[in-house]
């Protein structure tokens, strides 16, 4: 009797079956290996000896963690999506499509037409690890939120490229008060979203579908998003009770194919593998001994806050509430700012509720003796407890951290504050707030990551961060986002590292994380004399023992790392209040009710999903929304706004009759600022110009399936949506040229368009299923040199209409130029106005320098009218007159739009009471040598630097922060000056 | 619209511009980051003997990725962290006297941020205190001058042989090593050539190609090799992630381990579509006059020497001739456009179909993490390519700081399965390390074919 042995060892599971000689399941197990890999496997195979017999075996391996195991043991492995296909078609031949979602990996194969296998790409986490996170933020376990889910009533757009971007969506949500039934069934649209975006990519999944893996065996919410998505009914779908073992069986078949080997022979290679731990070195320990660690305990006891006792004080008392992504913390001082009370817990998914209870409990507690001077609220949540408690004073969160640094430092010239979601970090220069950096999406390996961590090998965190204090040989793991260390874990986990070295890693990680990737320090002097670190994560001493150690300095840990924006609102709710405070009263709080419902706002295009929530009093608290129109039911203001003023300019053209017929041009990248060109040009030779509609979320997704590479920008992944939607309006001409070089304009060493720019149409062209009847036409040419451009485009007319003579286009080519040079100088007379309008009424302005394509309102999720609302100018980059002289930079400043930008920077220099805010696309390599240029350029013209990174994420609530610590920084600067 | 030109002014602020002057030359050594062994090794050599002091930089350890972290924005493409990791480190180790030390870097002036490694090399120096280092920029575009770094005539000329003959050893390298019957043997041909054209470097000899390429293959001919069957796997991409085997982990060697043939072609490619490019921008736009004079006399010059290099390749008969460069200008008519120059822009298109014209089908693509121009002709092209070769067996595999090895090999080891069930043959155990050798477990006979599975 010969057996076959398939062993499946995933990043989290292993699992086994055994096949008899007719190829029967005799036997299967699923467990959890808490990364004891080796040792495990090894348990396993002696566990089956008695079933197997004495007879040799045949043996397979797959897996991730598998691949490890396999090498070092001898045995033989199999690629693991290849062994799913082998297990599918022997099991069930009938399959077209199997999706695979696994705990971090996701897989499509096909198996019908021509076989094809594909896996996500690294950075597109969003799997079963995701759902796990997603899960613990709501503050659910997985069963209920499956339940939940069945119960949604309304969806919710989550950006669903990778798994933190969508929790950078999700988060906001849950502090509006979203409904954990439609946030559920949302996540579970996320991931299905991206299987098909992501992986698909245009190819249909049609057919039998099989559907494999833990989450999908699991979560009936997760299936009926699966099949409603892919309009699959239940003869086609099929969910195989075998799927938790399918990539087992795979290894099982594939493994029928070797020679046996003798059990013995078997055992001793794995017990070889097992008994190895060749690991490369790792990382210096964090702590040499106990005493090393008390040492550092005793400096670090020393940053406290004085702190008294309700009950023995009678007097005003002052309240912050700090209303987090994860936590909520609240923090009660008295009029000497000793602290009262504090309180930090975990959100559960509805801040409201735990601020609710907190307060309630403290007016039982204050009884007559106390009474409530002054509260304020800062955080995610802070609008919220603003709308449902009446609290008095809303504070930016890095000036609610700043004035709690203040008090332990009064000369702190850093903060660094990592939270559960996110982190910031800010320079204090001249006591005022300087350069916000915040962990942009893809970086966000923060403190409820190493949470998730700890659970997932069964230790709490504080445990788990016990556990790295005194690791011998810390894991080096990467640094980049959590999808990235995920799978830096498992590489470890390969190696046979221990969970204490994991551990150890990980806090490293955090560490360098935000050194490297956000701060992006080079050395410790760029901090200043003193630095603060503070945030939940801080006060695991592993992170904080990391941070000293790579930065090679002491800093500044307050034993209320944790609460210190609660602090910070509290001392400022004691500085800003008159002494009388509108926080809700005991008996209106008695009885206090809540309601949130969903609804889609119709006020603009922008179709909002808002959340409104109605307290009592009749107070109401909208959030979600992108503009104040649905808040006060008004326009954003009429203050000269470019971006507004370029969006009208564009869809004002004029059109002209169809003579020779209809030519489509889609309104994306660099055909936006070129529209007035191509209008005229096409209108002046007869044909009628037919252009797409303004970006929407429908249009996106539209052609979302055809985009070969998910880490391109987002403005360029809408191009295919435009391209679409030309086609849905019937275009059976489109025109879409590759341009390698832009317009000249004197200002920049070489005049290029960044690469994506230059030659999307070819992406279009080759990924873009286009019907046979339809032309696309997308030449290489260069409007720069009008004779050469007229040579060039005669080739392309003349496929269009062969009748066209040189000497129309010559002439169609003047208009045209003339027509563009209207349109720009119709911008920079609206920047010059806009400049003057400031001046006269004295208002701040704001440059918001991106490239002429992020007017587009889907791209910029409406950044323009936020900062509108708080009651800025705006200007674009391209609004301002190109200055007499060119500067060079300390970069090879080669792209036209990007010169602007620079141009941009030495204009904010003349302008008082202007500041420059970048806006970067996700993705824009060439972005990341302009942002530093930039923000050194800014500083050498005594100016701030303020960043906006924009993708498909909709959520306004970091740049908000921004802004508003910005304008923050702007008065501080005023006050300052008027001082002097 | 806005051409006239301005005055143009230096930055205020940020790195000043330390210029390499002649007499440098003798009292500074200058530091070159590796990207291919033989060919770099050759080119120093030709630098030397114009009087430079040049020293390649061989490190590998992990510290050029951390230096590289701390001093390079971490959003920038991962060939500049590693370039400008390995001098930082190589300047922070002790080894060089920081005063008389100048670093190496090239610049391809195109519209890919590659042409700003020397700015990011310039901010980090500054950064570090050492804005004092004189870097020199290696173009040919006319970007930025150096009195005293001047490539003159005849070592271009050098150039073009070293660039030949690098291409030929590693061309021919990758056809012996998986099959060779005594490990390490292959190695030994190629050290010993490298070896023996360094030293020619300074004779005429350098110059007899035909004679060297017939000693060349005779040597490689002599190879011992071990009959198995073919499994040849394409390596295209960025061309530092295609090349250097810090940037890809070595993935030559990964794939030789695996059972696989790498076919990688030679650089002297990606050169001559630099200047093509010239060419065509000359024809679409207008630019560049002169490029026609250009690619005709550095261009043929170039090619002739390709030409002579297939040619005895074909003659020996035993190896396959790579493909001639105006070949690949050919191919990829009616898929990108040529005028595609950013980045490897077209090439990198039409490596991916000459390897499928040319019977490879599994092909690994290559690029930094986030990479601009492979959006468009790497992983914006594979669709395209797969509709008129339906049997192509891509991999696009994504290189960065962070990103680990296991994640790359698992993606790279399943487009090996289906490579490898395609020819018919299981792949190789994994190479048991450090464990008594198991007993011998699997046939490699074409026969055991995996069951169930058949694409």
């Amino acid at each position: 009797m010969t057996y076959t042995v398939g062993i499946d060892i995933g990043s989290t599971t292993l699992k086994c079956v055994v096949l008899d000689e007719n190829g029967d399941i005799l036997y299967k197990s699923y467990e959890r290996h808490f990364s004891r890999v080796r040792s495990m496997t090894l348990e396993k195979l002696r566990e089956i000896h008695p079933l197997l017999g004495e007879d040799p075996v045949r043996l397979a391996i797959t897996g991730s963690a598998g691949l490890g195991v396999a090498e070092k043991s001898g045995l033989s492995f199999v690629q693991e999506v290849f062994a799913t296909s082998g297990a599918a078609r022997r099991w069930y031949p009938e399959t077209d499509a199997v999706i695979e979602l696994g705990g971090e990996d996701a897989k499509i194969i096909f198996l019908s037409g021509t076989p094809e296998e594909r896996m996500n790409s690294s950075c597109a986490g969003g799997t079963g690890s995701f759902i796990d996170q997603m899960a613990a933020l709501l503050a659910v376990d997985l069963n209920t939120l499956d339940t939940l889910s069945l119960q949604h009533t309304c969806i919710y757009p989550i950006a669903s490229r990778c798994g933190v971007f969508a929790k950078t969506d999700i988060q906001p949500l849950i502090n509006q008060g979203a409904r954990k039934e439609d946030l559920a069934a949302s996540i579970f649209q996320a991931v299905v979203d991206q299987t098909i975006a992501g992986l698909a990519q245009g190819r249909p999944i049609t057919g039998h579908v099989l559907f494999l893996g833990g989450p999908l065996a699991f979560l009936q919410g997760l299936r009926e998003r699966f099949i409603e998505t892919l309009r699959l009914d239940k003869r086609h779908a099929h969910f195989p009770d075998l799927a938790p073992y399918f990539v087992a069986l795979g290894a099982a078949v594939y493994a029928e194919s070797l020679s046996p080997r003798p059990f013995a022979n078997i055992e001793a290679a794995l017990e070889a593998a097992a008994a190895s731990s060749e690991r490369p070195q790792g990382l210096e320990p964090l702590f040499r001994d106990e005493a090393e660690y008390e040492a550092f305990l005793r400096r670090h006891r020393s940053a406290d806050v004085p702190a008294g006792e309700i009950e023995a004080y009678t007097g005003n008392v002052y309240i912050g509430i700090d209303a987090g992504s994860t936590t909520t913390k609240l923090a009660v001082i008295d009029e000497d700012e000793r602290l009262l009370y504090s309180h930090y817990c975990r959100n559960e998914g509805s801040p409201l509720d735990v601020v609710l209870r907190e307060l309630r409990g403290l007016y039982d507690r204050f009884g007559d003796r106390v009474t409530v001077g002054g509260s304020a609220a800062t955080g995610y949540g802070e609008e919220l407890m603003l709308g449902a408690f009446g609290v008095d004073v809303g504070v930016v969160e890095t000036v609610a951290h700043y004035t709690a640094a203040r008090h332990f430092c009064p000369d702190v010239s850093f903060i660094l504050d990592i939270g559960g979601q996110d982190m910031k970090c800010f320079y204090i220069r001249d006591g005022a707030i300087d350069s916000v950096l915040l962990n942009e999406a893809c970086s966000s390996g923060c403190g409820s990551f190493l949470e998730t961590f700890a659970g997932s090998m069964g230790k709490r965190i504080d445990e788990f961060a016990r556990l790295g204090l005194f690791a011998q040989n810390p894991v080096d793991l990467g640094t980049r986002c959590t999808v990235f260390m995920n799978s830096s874990v498992k590489q470890a986990q390969k190696e046979g590292a221990p969970i204490e070295d994991i551990s150890a890693g990980l806090s490293m990680s955090v560490v360098k994380n935000a050194l490297y990737k956000v701060i992006r320090v080079h050395s410790p002097e760029e901090l200043g004399e003193c630095v603060v670190v503070q945030g939940g994560t801080f006060l695991n001493d592993s992170v904080l023992r990391a941070f000293e150690r790579e930065l090679g300095r002491d800093v500044v840990r307050p034993q209320i790392a944790g609460l210190m924006g609660a602090y910070g609102a509290a001392l400022l709710a004691k500085e800003r209040s008159g002494g009388v405070s509108h926080l809700i009263g005991r008996e209106e709080l008695r009885d206090f009710r809540h309601e949130s419902r969903p609804v889609t706002c119709s006020g603009c295009t922008n179709r909002c999903h808002l959340t409104v929530n109605t307290f009592p009093g009749g107070r109401r608290f909208i959030s979600g929304n992108k503009c104040e129109r649905p808040v006060s039911g008004e326009r954003s203001t009429d203050l000269p706004n470019l971006y507004r003023f370029k969006r009208n300019l564009i869809a004002a053209l004029p059109q002209a009759e169809a003579r020779r017929g209809t030519i489509g041009i889609p309104l994306v990248l660099n055909m936006v600022e070129n529209l007035p060109f191509w209008n005229t040009f096409f209108g002046e030779l007869g044909f009628k110009v037919l252009v797409s509609e303004p970006s929407t979320q429908r249009l996106y997704a539209s052609g979302q399936a055809t985009i070969p590479s998910d880490t391109v920008c987002f403005p360029a992944k809408l191009v295919h949506g435009h391209i679409q939607n030309l086609l849905d309006h019937g275009a059976t001409a489109i025109f879409y040229p590759c341009m390698t070089y832009n317009f000249d304009e004197g200002m920049s060493d070489n005049h290029f368009n960044c690469p994506v720019v230059a030659y999307y149409p070819e992406v279009i062209r080759g990924n873009l299923p286009l019907p046979p009847d339809v032309r696309f036409f997308y030449p290489y040419i260069s409007l720069d040199d009008c004779a050469v451009f007229c040579r060039r485009i005669l080739e392309t007319l003349h496929e269009l209409d062969p009748d066209i003579r040189p000497r129309e286009v010559r002439a169609a080519a003047e208009k045209a130029y003339a027509a563009l040079e209207e349109h720009r100088a119709a911008i920079r007379a609206e920047g010059k106005r806009a400049i003057r309008y400031a001046r006269e009424k004295g208002l701040r302005t704001i440059i918001l320098a991106g490239r002429p394509y992020h007017a587009d309102p889907l791209i910029n999720h409406g950044i323009d009218n936020l900062i509108a609302s708080l009651g800025f100018v705006i200007l674009s980059e391209d609004a301002l007159e190109p200055l007499p002289e060119y500067h060079k930079l300390g970069v090879l400043n080669q792209w036209t739009y990007h010169a602007r930008m620079y141009n941009a920077a030495r204009t904010c220099f003349t302008l008082p009471d202007t500041e420059l805010v970048q806006l970067v696309s996700f993705g824009c390599g060439i972005d990341a040598i302009t942002t530093d240029e930039l923000r050194e350029l800014l500083r050498s013209g005594g100016k701030l630097y303020t960043q906006i990174k924009i993708d498909e994420i909709n959520n306004l609530g970091a740049v908000k922060i921004r802004l508003r610590s910005l304008l923050a920084a702007m008065e501080d600067r005023e006050r300052t000056e008027e001082i002097q | 619209m806005n051409t006239q030109r301005r005055p143009v002014l230096e930055p205020e602020y940020g790195p000043a511009h330390v210029e390499f002057t002649p007499e440098m030359k003798k009292t500074h050594t200058i530091l070159v980051p590796m990207m291919l062994p033989i060919h770099f090794e050759m080119l120093c050599e030709i630098f030397r003997q114009q009087g430079y002091k040049v020293e390649l930089l061989r490190t590998t350890h992990r510290g050029i990725v951390d230096e590289g972290l701390k001093n390079v924005h971490n959003d920038t493409c991962y060939p500049a962290l590693l370039v400008i990791g390995q001098l930082m480190d190589a300047l922070k180790s002790g080894k060089y006297d920081l005063h008389h030390t100048a670093l190496l870097i090239t610049q391809t002036g195109g519209g890919c941020r590659a042409s700003n490694y020397l700015s990011l090399l310039r901010k980090a120096l500054h950064n570090a205190g050492m804005g004092y280092i004189p870097v020199v920029s290696l173009n040919f575009s006319g970007l930025e001058k150096n009195s005293g770094f001047l490539v003159s005539t005849p070592t271009l000329v050098k150039a073009a042989f070293a660039l030949t003959y690098g291409d030929m050893l590693m061309w021919l390298s990758n056809q012996c090593r998986p099959y060779e019957k005594n490990p390490g043997e292959t190695q030994r041909v190629v050290d010993r050539w490298t070896q023996e054209l360094t030293n020619q470097c300074r004779s005429p000899r350098f110059l007899f190609v035909e004679k060297n390429f017939r000693r060349i293959l005779r040597d490689f001919s002599a190879i011992q090799l071990v009959e198995k069957p073919h499994v040849r796997v394409g390596i295209v991409g960025e061309i530092y992630m295609k090349y250097a085997a810090l940037g890809n982990n070595a993935l030559e060697d990964f794939l030789v381990s695996q059972g696989a043939e790498p076919v990688v072609s030679g650089v002297s490619d990606f050169v001559l579509y630099c200047l093509r490019n010239g060419v065509f921008d000359h024809r679409l736009y207008g630019l560049n006059p002169a490029a026609g004079f250009v690619w005709n006399v550095a261009g043929g010059y170039l090619l002739a020497r390709q030409k002579q290099m297939i040619r005895a390749i074909r003659e020996n008969g035993r190896f396959r001739p790579p493909a001639l460069f105006t070949t690949l200008e050919t191919l990829v008519e009616g898929v990108i456009g040529t005028g595609a120059k950013m980045g490897e822009g077209w090439l990198l298109t039409s490596e991916m179909l000459e390897l499928l014209h040319s019977g490879v089908d599994n092909i690994v693509c290559t690029q930094p993490f986030g990479c601009l121009p492979n959006h468009i002709v790497a992983k914006g092209m594979i669709r395209k390519i797969r509709e008129a070769h339906p049997q192509a067996n891509i991999v696009a595999v994504d290189y960065d700081p962070g990103a680990t090895r296991i994640n790359q090999e698992n993606r790279i080891k399943l487009m090996l399965a289906t490579a490898f069930q395609r020819a018919g043959v299981s792949p190789e155990p994994a190479a048991p390390q450090h464990v008594p050798a198991p007993a011998a477990e699997e046939s490699h006979s074409i026969s055991s074919q995996p069951v169930g599975a058949a694409v």
